[in-house]
């Protein structure tokens, strides 16, 4: 748009910068796209939907690429141009791009997945997972997802929530005539609208404190709030955080976890682990660190004490599963999910402290990264032994180096990454930033609590890994991948070696601001 | 010393370190052809000898390089490389050897490449020799790392790079017990070592750089005494579950108890030195305040460990006791260390030459010691002193007189004969403590001398008990058994020979010309004590 053009529009009707926002639009219209081609397309090319999906969640990460020259804001107050509804900043490309790109890989796990499904139900269209719909709920959850961390007022904040929320829901429950499916589909929905529910009373009563919406405002006029109105802004803002914890999965908001993983199909369980978290901590971060920097005395200690009760209860859950047990492999998967949050939280809680907070936030930025790329990994090579032994108990690990040499080696290596240990250097180095985030923060409490959990987490996630090379119980069977499975695994192995040759690739965002 | 050029020596180094990392890698895919040997086992095991060996004679041309003439450049670091890696953390390859870390190196590749070397010949019973080959050169290269990185993260990474390996060396190829040791030394030394990292992001945060040889020479106001005081606490609760010293030992007995020979003569050789080199090389030159407060606890439990270290061997070498050989070398291990850890809380040069010295003896002694009693158990099928000695003595003189002398050999040397290497690193550090560094309280180093001197008595006696139970006893009696269809007992193998002959001869070249080490550690510990390394 040539400035004139610009200049015109802004005394009309808001100016829209479409390349922007054009991420997070691209998933909605390809989200909607595959809806609607799904009614055309026979049954038998419904793997057409599947690469469509792959190919427009692909095409939405590349739109990042025009954005990275500087920083942009559209929807903006016509009065101020500095208040903006939607930005596309450096936190906004990064958590943009590690949720795009978690979406993808959780595609393309469903690719096989839905292949299988189809497969076993044979004729049975009740029993097969309908694609059409699941493409339409992926993208769209992913849509939302990516609108999230770009959003600037509480109002779009809350709504981009939702719209990654909802189709998760179904998500969750689109196993057809699966009892369990269903059950773990309307655990998460009742406790995750109870959530928002509270979360939205929290934000009615910012908003009534400060009379506005927009994150930047309200850091600003927060300050000098009536002091009749401060409980109620004090409650506003806890009220605020309960929703955005919920999907971190922080303690308490944890029960939904383990259920609802093991209830759903594999890669939606993946890409809950890792997108709905990061929906949940970078709405935390915008909340905390751009809204109410001055309330930094309310939320960091409660920050501090859930990180710290996340992250034991997670692990010591995690600790707690038994190897025999059936779907034990995800649960475990699910409960060092909500160990990991914890950690994820710890930076946060220190942006509390100290005098640098993005620095901080940074820090959780970089963890993240590690996470998604390496816990999608694991969740890879699940899906891939899930084809052979679908109970996917720990025990069936046992002796996948003698079948599947390289899918054990890089399954061990994705949890070494995860417990943090070399060769897993990444996970090492994430851990370090994340520990001197504490440490400069002065929360040397945390920061002990911290390293109790991460000797907790190592036990379970290193008894898994033995598992892998021990002696094989019966005849190693072998079996084709499918391709998609193959990119998957592929992909994350690679950059999780890549990331640990060198780590500064991601740890270079706890170093230099985001905002 | 022999003249390199600076970019030679600082490739060595790198080599040194990294070599046994691509070894490793290579270790896992299949040989390639001309290299495929008599099997795939033996072309695995032929290929580790091969990348420690090379690794062995990069050390020794270093060493050789080693410019220890001049005085100036021998208190300095050598062969050093310093290149950015993680801008982020400021975390810098920066690599470099001086007096202290020189002889560590290179006993670390020599017993590396002595064990690669007996494993070819007596590869131990487990699973397939690829993995076993792949992780002792992951060790390697991890104990390698700790001794030449001069980046406190860096030291912390290659401290955490041979939890690993190790790991799977005693779960996998271990004896009775060996997955509970495995899992009791992998959480003991982790958490320690988290501790640890939480003590070194102090330091470097505080101070604004990771750089040891920048902490050390520098004036850092930030690192005030309470900040060091905590940090000392930090860093040396975790160096001191790897040394180990008491209380924090409990994991050492079992974790070498259940090791393979391999498993205890690295552990013990090597892995413990990590412990005590982080001492002298991060808590002495960065934090000296912080560190003479706790120096007197840390004697104290130095001394502590001394002499518990000796009651426990006394008590297993008694007749009855059931007492299992490793088991009483690892024990001996704590009273060992506690000489070093004495040596170095006293703070002065002669104190921590004394430390530096003692860690180097007994990688050697020890070594051998577990070398010999893994020959033994090969042999007999079991390191249980009561079931070897029986009611005589196991009689080794007569029925393999060359293992019996040996095992003679390395007893006497562990217990500090004079003339042997073990005598010279207890004499220094008790020098050390009768003469504490200024601002220690000289009655208490006095008192811990004495204890210390009483604690080599104490190896003495359960040393020579051991001599007495094993190497003598009546021939008879064993030779009924064989009679009864019992194998009489081998002699040394030429392998062994080979794998065994390079310990004893530098533990005699040691106790005779001490000065070849101490010249060598003298310089770099004058400069660490007065004002950090260059």
């Amino acid at each position: 748009m040539s400035p004139q053009a610009q200049d015109q529009a802004a005394s009309l009707v808001q100016s829209v910068d479409w390349l922007a926002i054009a991420p997070p639009t691209i998933a909605a219209v390809v989200a909607l796209a595959v809806l609607v081609a799904d009614l055309f397309v026979d049954g038998r090319k419904k793997a057409l939907l599947g690469w469509v999906s792959v190919a427009g969640l692909a095409l939405a990460a590349l739109a990042l690429l025009p954005l990275l020259d500087g920083d942009r804001s559209t929807f903006c107050l016509t009065g101020d141009a500095d208040v903006c509804s939607y930005t596309a900043d450096r936190f906004t490309l990064v958590i943009q791009f590690l949720v795009l790109g978690g979406a993808l890989l959780a595609a393309l796990l469903s690719m096989t997945a839905l292949k299988d499904a189809g497969k076993d139900a044979g004729g049975d269209t009740d029993k097969a997972l309908p694609e059409g719909e699941f493409w339409f709920l992926l993208l769209s959850s992913a849509a939302g997802a990516a609108l999230l961390p770009a959003s600037r007022d509480l109002a779009t904040l809350i709504v981009a929530l939702e719209v990654a929320s909802l189709p998760a829901f179904a998500l969750v429950g689109i196993k057809l005539g699966d009892r369990k499916s269903s059950e773990a589909a309307l655990k998460f929905f009742l406790s995750s609208v109870t959530a928002t529910a509270v979360s939205l009373m929290g934000v009615s009563f910012v908003y009534a404190s400060t009379g506005t919406l927009h994150l930047t405002e309200i850091a600003t006029r927060i300050e000098d709030v009536d002091p009749q109105l401060h409980t109620l802004a004090q409650a506003g803002v806890v009220l605020t955080l309960v929703g955005f914890a919920f999907k971190t999965a922080a303690v308490p908001f944890h029960f939904w976890v383990p259920d609802t993983y093991v209830g759903a199909p594999l890669p939606v369980a993946a890409y809950l682990s890792v997108v709905g978290k990061a929906v949940g901590f970078s709405g935390l971060i915008l909340v905390t660190v751009i809204a109410l920097p001055s309330y930094a005395d309310v939320w960091g200690p409660a920050l501090a004490v859930l990180a710290a009760l996340t992250m034991t209860i997670g692990n010591v859950g995690a600790l707690r599963q038994r190897a025999t047990r059936a779907y034990s492999a995800v649960r475990l998967l699910a409960w060092s999910s909500v160990g990991q949050a914890g950690y994820l939280l710890v930076p946060i809680a220190a942006a509390a402290y100290s005098e640098d907070a993005q620095k901080a936030v940074g820090s959780t930025v970089a963890y993240a990264l590690m996470y998604a790329a390496v816990n999608l990994g694991a969740f890879a090579v699940a899906a891939l032994v899930a084809r052979t032994k679908p109970l996917n108990r720990i025990s069936d690990y046992r002796g996948l180096y003698a079948s599947r040499p390289l899918a054990a080696l890089v399954l061990g290596f994705f949890l070494l990454c995860l417990a943090g240990l070399p060769p897993g250097i990444i996970g090492l180095f994430a851990k370090v930033t994340v520990f001197s985030a504490a440490v400069e923060a002065g929360l040397g409490w945390l920061a002990v609590v911290m390293a109790v959990n991460v000797v907790i987490a190592l036990f379970y996630y290193l008894q898994w890994t033995t598992l892998l090379f021990r002696a094989p119980e019966g005849e190693p069977e072998s079996h084709r991948v499918p391709a998609p499975l193959t990119a998957a695994i592929a992909l994350t192995a690679v950059l999780g070696v890549a990331l640990s040759g060198a780590p500064q690739l991601i740890l270079r965002f706890s170093d230099t601001g985001l905002f | 010393m022999i003249d390199i050029n600076e970019s030679v020596m600082q490739f060595l180094l790198a080599f040194i370190v990294v070599a046994p990392l691509i070894g490793a890698v290579t270790a896992l895919l299949p040989a390639p052809p001309g290299l495929k040997g008599k099997s795939p086992e033996q072309a695995v095991l032929r290929h580790g000898t091969t990348v420690t060996g090379a690794v062995l004679i990069a050390a020794i041309v270093l060493a050789l390089g080693f410019d220890h003439d001049t005085p100036v450049k021998a208190q300095r670091m050598q062969a050093t490389t310093d290149i950015s890696w993680i801008p982020a953390l400021d975390v810098r390859i920066h690599l470099g050897i001086d007096g202290i870390s020189l002889p560590l190196l290179v006993l670390t590749a020599l017993l590396t490449f002595l064990c690669a070397l007996y494993s070819y010949f007596k590869m131990p019973s487990g699973p397939s020799p690829k993995a076993f080959v792949a992780l002792v050169l992951v060790l390697e290269s991890g104990t390698l790392a700790t001794f030449a990185v001069l980046d406190l993260l860096l030291f912390f990474l290659a401290f955490e790079m041979v939890l690993i390996p190790m790991y799977f060396l005693i779960a996998r190829w271990g004896g009775e017990q060996r997955t509970q040791a495995a899992w009791k030394f992998i959480l003991y030394t982790l958490l320690g070592s988290v501790v640890m990292l939480l003590g070194l992001l102090l330091i470097g945060i505080k101070a604004g750089t990771f750089d040891m040889v920048a902490l050390a020479t520098d004036n850092h106001p930030a690192l005030t005494t309470s900040v060091q005081v905590i940090a000392v606490l930090a860093i040396g609760i975790g160096l001191a579950v790897k040394t180990p010293m008491w209380p924090f030992h409990s994991w050492l007995p079992d974790a070498h108890t259940a090791a393979p020979t391999v498993g205890s003569v690295l552990l013990a050789g090597v892995l413990l030195k990590m412990g005590t080199y982080g001492f002298v090389r991060i808590l002495l030159p960065i934090t000296p305040d912080g560190m003479s407060t706790f120096a007197p606890y840390l004697a104290a439990f130095a001394v502590v460990g001394i002499i518990y270290g000796s009651l426990a061997c006394l008590a297993l070498a008694k007749q009855g006791a059931k007492g299992d050989l490793k088991r009483l070398i690892a024990y001996s291990s704590v009273g060992h260390m506690g000489f070093v850890l004495l040596g170095i809380a006293s703070m002065t040069p002669t104190g921590v030459n004394g430390a530096l010295f003692a860690n180097i003896a007994h990688g050697l002694i020890t070594g051998l010691l577990f070398f010999l009693v893994g020959a033994l158990k090969d042999r007999t099928g079991t390191t249980d002193l009561d079931t070897l000695a029986q009611t005589t003595g196991a009689a080794l003189y007569g029925r393999a007189p060359r293992l019996g002398g040996l095992l003679a050999f390395a007893a006497v040397a562990s217990l500090g004969l004079p003339g042997l290497a073990g005598f010279w690193g207890e004499m220094l550090a008790l020098f050390g403590a009768f003469d504490p560094a200024d601002g220690l309280s000289r009655p208490a180093f006095l008192t811990f001398m004495a204890i210390a001197a009483f604690g080599t008595l104490l190896t003495a006696a359960y040393m020579l008990v051991v001599v007495r139970r094993v190497c003598m006893g009546d021939t008879s009696q064993h030779a009924q058994h064989s009679e009864q269809g019992r194998p009489e007992l081998a002699d040394v193998r030429t392998y062994e020979f080979a794998a065994w002959t390079p310990l004893v001869v530098l533990t005699v070249v040691a106790g005779l010309w001490p000065k070849t080490l101490l010249g060598l550690t003298d310089p770099a510990v004058q400069q660490l004590l007065s004002g950090g390394t260059r």
